[in-house]
């Protein structure tokens, strides 16, 4: 077996180490070994976008990124969205909008926002819908995420 | 997922070194974003993974107008499409690269593991043909250069041996009333492979009336990307007319050879052959400034 | 959305609070089967058939066994040999042995990705190194892959025991049929002879699956005292304990059941994969804790999809449009298995019509594909595609508007369907009138290649049995504690219900989903029964607590029981009142804590219709079709939740529209699946949808307190047969086969008559 590697990362805004293999996805270290659950495996394979993070402020699906990879970069799961004031905006209308059922894409869903309405603060409907066709929800259709999203633009 | 050591080289030479160390048995990183499937499927096997995404030279886009584009083989897609001078000059291959996966996998995928891949299907290449783009290859002793059309030998199989790797990608500078551009079929409006893939590259006389020359390649039709010569020569010196277009479009139609697979049928890959090809080459015709005849 | 203006005699029914669970949901608290460690976890995973359809030779497990890190191999050999049996597990009758065999196969594997052995690591990677090490000596048999092939005589038969189920009769000869069932009324040939117009025609649709995006999953932790206790993705947690006890011959009292949050189910989540695995590999592990977790190809291969279907349909009308006869056939895939919904087909097919001559037939066909499971309205999407394209064409031969053909023949309260059973108040006219006056409908659809299509839709919904209990806190809130899985929201939809009855907001009650060791029985969240019949619990338990309530006020304000009144969330005596609040923090002065409970089985479901109006434009060039405007009319009884009530609308529309334009399992001639991953199997994506307009028509159900109907499954039954329609005013072809994917319709304009 090849000995563990060790990595030091950015996140949450917070400098963490930790050892893994190399084999070892983003996704695998950030819940089983750093305990950060809210990246979900929905396909494993960057088809559902369940386990988005924003890496070096970047969208990316971590089951497709090495843990090792990110060595000396800083990572923003959905643990990260919110404030200790609160709820992020899109968190806030996520939930007035009603833009879940079962919740589970519900994480990934946010942290696409949020790299969405970090780069381009006003976008279309259309746009929006460009950008999470990467995320796939089998619940809501889609339609009160695409509201949530364009009203969390507008406040 | 299989286990396998990682290596970070900071250098292209070290990198021949460390592939050259393995016998065949490593596997360059770039995106990862076909390569970590492919372990994890077992498709690929590796003893280790070379991850080539922290040397300057390969993850780099450069231009100058003289030289052309140079794309780092690392270069993710989200860096080739925002780059203003790949944005100006070259249209088809924003096009192609815009299409590959959603932004996520934009954020990660390069163009040069897309060809590296070799898949018939991949976006790219149809567009890196259209705009005459090489690979720069280096192996343990000497560096070479391969047209793009040229590069794959089969599905999952391109023309490096062993020990050798792909540095960039180069693009000349399109010249004259030049437009390009690159269509691909999906059944669903992203998250898809290629039915069919259709690039084409045209340039026009002054009076935007005349093909001065074409170029047409075609994805997911054949065991690897195709460059459809026969049709972009037929369109040389001929009048840019619907028909034309049409005459150019059944001659790639009838170079491909699809198969039916779970992504499509043979029959309805060969007739939206025709059906992007036309489209394909009129859209590149007006990026050129031209337009049909009436 | 849009309802139907009517003042509201409720307070809190009809709102929109703020999900009880949001917070956790949208900040990655939420706990899903998945995220559960326990220490000393042990990793678990599966080994699958490459054979659609083999006996297998051989197993031998003592290399793995060996493997550093391997705690436990298990095969059906450590599962009992069970006899045959049908017994009630979830949603259905099903034969235990088969259910056994289906989780593991014991002597024959039936589909691709079929379970062979498991194993129990300390990680992941280990396990399924120790899979590699399992040698399995297969007999490779001929796949019988299409229904109507497996019907035929000479065809491979899949199970040995299997006799076909004749009208109620059991038959004498192997065969793939597992039943053959007949429903009929009035007198077909004569109702035939009567139609002007008569409309025949075949549909095939394909094996589709559920998509829930959470991945199944099972976590056991086995107590030397034979206790065991499970963590689980599931519709129903006292369904697991039921078949947990079933398959390993385990008492149910040593099972508790921990449903965890899912993600997503859709019926899919009723019927159990890998908890039996898990609580046996525990067991022979040494009693450690035992995680399995499917991954995507897992879930596409070998969990339970729904049937593909071959249903030939005739209809015939008479010169002023009215139905005279109806006649189908539905021959759908069991899978593995027996027990395709075709039943469930039979029922929907002809339900929105009164039909005075009706013959339905239905056949349940084993396939080597896996056992086909509930997907929403189970069975209703293939019927209804077939009979709304028929209906289309009829009201095109009579020239009539196909909203008003419906009109006319539509049923309502009295009318029998053809298998006999009658309707009461059901709000079928009222979705065609709303459809009919709706601004979609309205509006003119112009364009080169655009069509519009009109379907409609029924589904049975059900009741079923319920628990819940509360107790009042101090503070004058109240702890709600229920037994069904929370998948869309209803939590909340329970919450209000009790905070209606209670007079009290819904922010004040917080509800809990309990284990089936703290909660009595309370059936799956399936059949769109949890806001009707765990509604119904939760109303039960207010009306008991406002009598509790009652006798505390009684106490302290020194009258009978009688004297005191409640009526929106106030007691009164006399001149003398309290809130709910103000009595709940009296409590301890007049005897300490109060708690209420209620379980039930109402039998009042009432059934659910919908009209469907849908907008394409079809590219003639590639076969591509795009929706371009979708309104969803559907009657809900009443809407207690109306913003989860459309959200259910609106992911039923999309599932309906994944179905009906991209999905199918693709297989090769080896009965091998091809699409295994979400890349391939093609469900919908933001891109691919317009926002889906909804408009409730509120028939309140007359068996349920409030009102309510099960909203959740008709909406996927007519985006089928409403966009098949659309296509055909598009382009000119009648579609007739699901999916109708590019290359489909190309196709079918190629040979366009």
């Amino acid at each position: 077996m090849p000995s563990k590697t060790h990595v030091t990362a950015t996140i949450n805004g917070e400098e963490v180490e930790f050892l893994c293999e190399p084999h070892q996805s983003l996704l695998e270290v950030l819940r089983e070994t750093l305990g950060l659950m809210g990246a979900k495996e929905g396909c494993n394979n960057g088809n559902c976008g369940s386990c988005n993070v924003i890496l070096e402020g970047r969208l990316v699906n971590s089951c497709l990124v090495l843990a090792v990879e990110i060595q000396g970069k800083s990572v923003t799961t959905i643990e990260g969205i919110a404030t200790p004031e609160g709820l992020h905006p899109l968190q806030q209308k996520f939930i007035e909008h009603a833009a879940l059922q079962c919740g589970y894409c519900t994480p990934g869903f946010i942290v696409a926002a949020k790299a969405l309405l970090d780069q381009n603060p006003n976008p279309s409907e259309h746009e929006v819908r460009e950008w999470l066709a990467g995320n796939l929800c089998r619940c809501t259709g889609y339609d009160r995420i695409v509201k949530a999203v364009l009203d969390a633009a507008d406040s | 997922m299989q286990s396998f050591d990682y290596a970070t080289p900071k250098s292209a030479e070290e990198v021949a070194t460390l592939l050259a160390g393995k016998n065949g048995e490593a596997q360059i990183l770039a995106g990862g974003t076909d390569l970590l499937v492919q372990l994890r499927e077992g498709r690929r096997q590796a003893k280790l993974v070379i991850d080539i995404k922290n040397i300057p030279e390969l993850t780099q886009v450069t231009f100058d107008p003289q030289n052309g584009l140079r794309i780092g083989a690392a270069a993710s897609c989200f860096q080739i499409c925002s780059d203003p001078n790949v944005r100006q000059h070259y249209p088809g291959l924003v096009d192609a690269v815009r299409l590959i996966g959603g932004v996520q996998i934009q954020n990660r995928a390069s163009v040069g593991g897309n060809l590296c891949n070799a898949s018939p299907a991949a976006d790219s290449i149809p567009a890196l043909i259209v705009h005459e783009a090489v690979c720069h290859i280096t192996g343990s002793n000497e560096t070479r250069t391969l047209p793009v059309e040229e590069f794959c030998m089969a599905p999952g199989k391109n023309a490096m041996r062993p020990g050798e790797f792909l540095t960039s990608i180069g693009v000349p500078v399109p010249q004259g009333n030049f437009g390009a551009s690159y269509l691909r079929f999906i059944p669903r409006s992203e998250m898809d492979i290629a039915v069919v893939g259709a690039g084409a590259s045209v340039v026009l006389n002054a009076e935007g009336k005349q093909f001065v020359s074409a170029r047409i390649a075609l994805g997911a039709v054949a065991p690897t990307p195709l460059l459809a010569s026969d049709a972009g020569a037929f369109l040389a010196g001929k009048a840019v007319t619907r028909e034309n277009v049409r005459e150019a479009a059944h001659r790639a139609q009838a170079i491909a050879q699809p198969i039916t697979d779970l992504r499509g049928t043979a029959e309805h890959r060969r007739h939206l052959c025709a059906v992007l090809v036309e489209r394909a080459v009129g859209k590149a015709i007006e990026r050129a400034g031209g337009q049909y005849a009436q | 959305m849009a309802t139907l203006d009517k003042p509201s005699e409720y307070k809190v029914i009809g709102t929109s609070p703020l999900r009880h669970d949001g917070v956790d949901k949208v900040t990655g608290r939420a706990a899903y089967g998945a995220d559960i460690r326990l220490p000393g976890m042990l990793y678990g995973a599966v080994l699958r058939s490459p054979h659609a359809h083999a006996r297998i030779i051989s197993m031998d497990t003592s290399e793995a066994e060996k493997l550093h890190g391997v705690h436990a191999v298990i095969t059906a050999k450590d599962f009992p040999d069970l006899e045959s049996r049908i017994v009630e597990l979830g949603e259905g009758l099903v034969n235990r042995k088969y259910q056994s065999n289906n989780i593991l196969a014991r002597d024959k594997v039936l589909y691709f990705g079929h379970a062979v052995a498991a194993v129990a690591a300390t990680s992941l990677h280990i396990a399924k190194e120790a899979l590699d090490l399992i040698r399995v000596e297969y007999e490779a048999l001929d796949p019988v892959m299409d229904v109507r092939k497996a019907m035929e005589a000479g065809s491979p038969i899949l199970l040995d025991d299997l006799r076909t189920d004749e009208f109620g009769k059991k038959g004498e000869t192997p065969t793939n049929i597992a039943g053959h069932y007949k429903d009929a009324c009035g007198d077909i040939e004569k109702g035939f002879k009567e139609a002007k117009f008569i409309v025949e025609r075949e549909f095939v649709t394909k094996m589709v699956h559920q998509g829930y995006i959470e991945p199944q999953n099972a976590t056991a932790q086995y107590n030397p005292d034979g206790q065991v206790a499970i963590w689980c993705s599931t519709q129903g947690a006292f369904g697991v304990r039921e078949q947990v006890a079933e398959i390993l011959e385990i008492p149910i009292s040593n099972i508790r059941v921990i449903p965890m949050e899912i993600g997503g189910g859709f019926g899919g989540k009723i019927g159990v994969y890998l908890e039996p695995l898990a609580a046996l590999l525990s067991r022979k592990s040494g009693y450690r804790p035992v995680k399995l977790t499917m991954d995507r190809s897992e879930v596409l291969a070998a969990t339970g999809p729904t049937s593909g279907s071959y249903i030939k349909v005739k209809m015939g009308a008479d010169a002023n449009g009215k139905i005279t006869a109806a006649e189908a056939l539905l021959i759908y895939e069991a899978g593995a298995y027996p027990g395709s919904p075709v039943g469930a087909g039979m029922g929907v097919i002809f339900a929105p019509y009164r039909i005075e001559n009706g013959v339905i037939e239905g056949y349940d066909v084993v396939v080597n594909k896996p056992r086909t499971a509930a997907y929403r309205a189970p069975g209703g999407t293939n019927a209804a595609f077939a009979a709304e394209t028929v209906m289309d064409e009829l009201a095109e031969k009579l020239g009539m508007d196909p909203i008003e053909f419906r009109l006319l023949n539509g049923a309502q309260e009295g009318d029998r369907r053809v298998d006999g059973s009658a309707y009461k108040r059901i709000g079928y006219l009222e979705t065609l009138e709303a459809a009919k006056e709706s601004a979609h409908y309205k509006t003119p659809l112009s364009g080169p290649h655009t069509g519009r299509g009109v379907a409609s839709g029924f589904w049975f919904n059900y009741g079923g049995k319920s628990s819940a209990s509360v107790s009042v806190n101090k503070d004058g809130t109240v702890s709600l504690l229920e037994g069904s899985v929370d998948i869309g929201g209803t939590r909340t939809s329970l919450a209000m219900q009790l905070a209606e009855t209670l007079g009290i907001p819904a922010e004040d009650v917080r509800p809990v989903v309990a284990d089936t060791d703290s909660i009595g029985y309370t059936e799956g969240t399936y059949g769109s029964r949890t806001t009707f019949a765990t509604g119904w619990a939760v109303y039960e338990t207010a009306r008991d607590l406002i009598e509790k309530l009652k006798e505390r006020a009684a106490i302290l304000w020194e009258v009978e029981k009688d004297k005191v009144t409640f009526e929106s969330g106030v007691f009164s005596s006399g001149d003398k009142t309290l809130t709910f609040k103000e009595l709940a923090e009296k409590l301890d002065e007049t005897g300490g804590p109060v708690v209420a409970s209620a379980a039930v089985q109402p039998k009042g479901y009432g059934p659910g219709f919908a009209t469907h109006i849908v907008d394409v434009e079809v590219d003639p060039e590639t076969g591509k079709v795009q929706i371009l405007r979708y309104t969803a009319v559907q009657d809900v009884g009443k809407a207690i939740y109306p913003v989860y009530v459309e959200s259910q609308i609106q992911g039923g529309v999309a599932q309906g529209i994944g179905w009906a334009l991209n999905e199918e399992y693709l297989y090769d001639e080896q009965g091998r699946l091809l699409n295994t991953s979400l890349l391939d199997y093609r469900m919908p994506v933001a891109l691919d949808l317009p926002m889906i307009d909804t408009i409730l028509v509120e028939v309140a159900n007359p068996g349920h307190p409030y009102g309510v109907r099960g909203v959740g499954e008709v909406p996927i039954v007519p985006p089928p047969a409403a966009i098949a329609n659309a296509i055909y005013r598009a382009i000119g072809v009648r579609m007739t086969e699901l999916p109708m994917s590019p290359a489909r319709v190309v196709e079918a304009l190629i040979h366009k008559p």
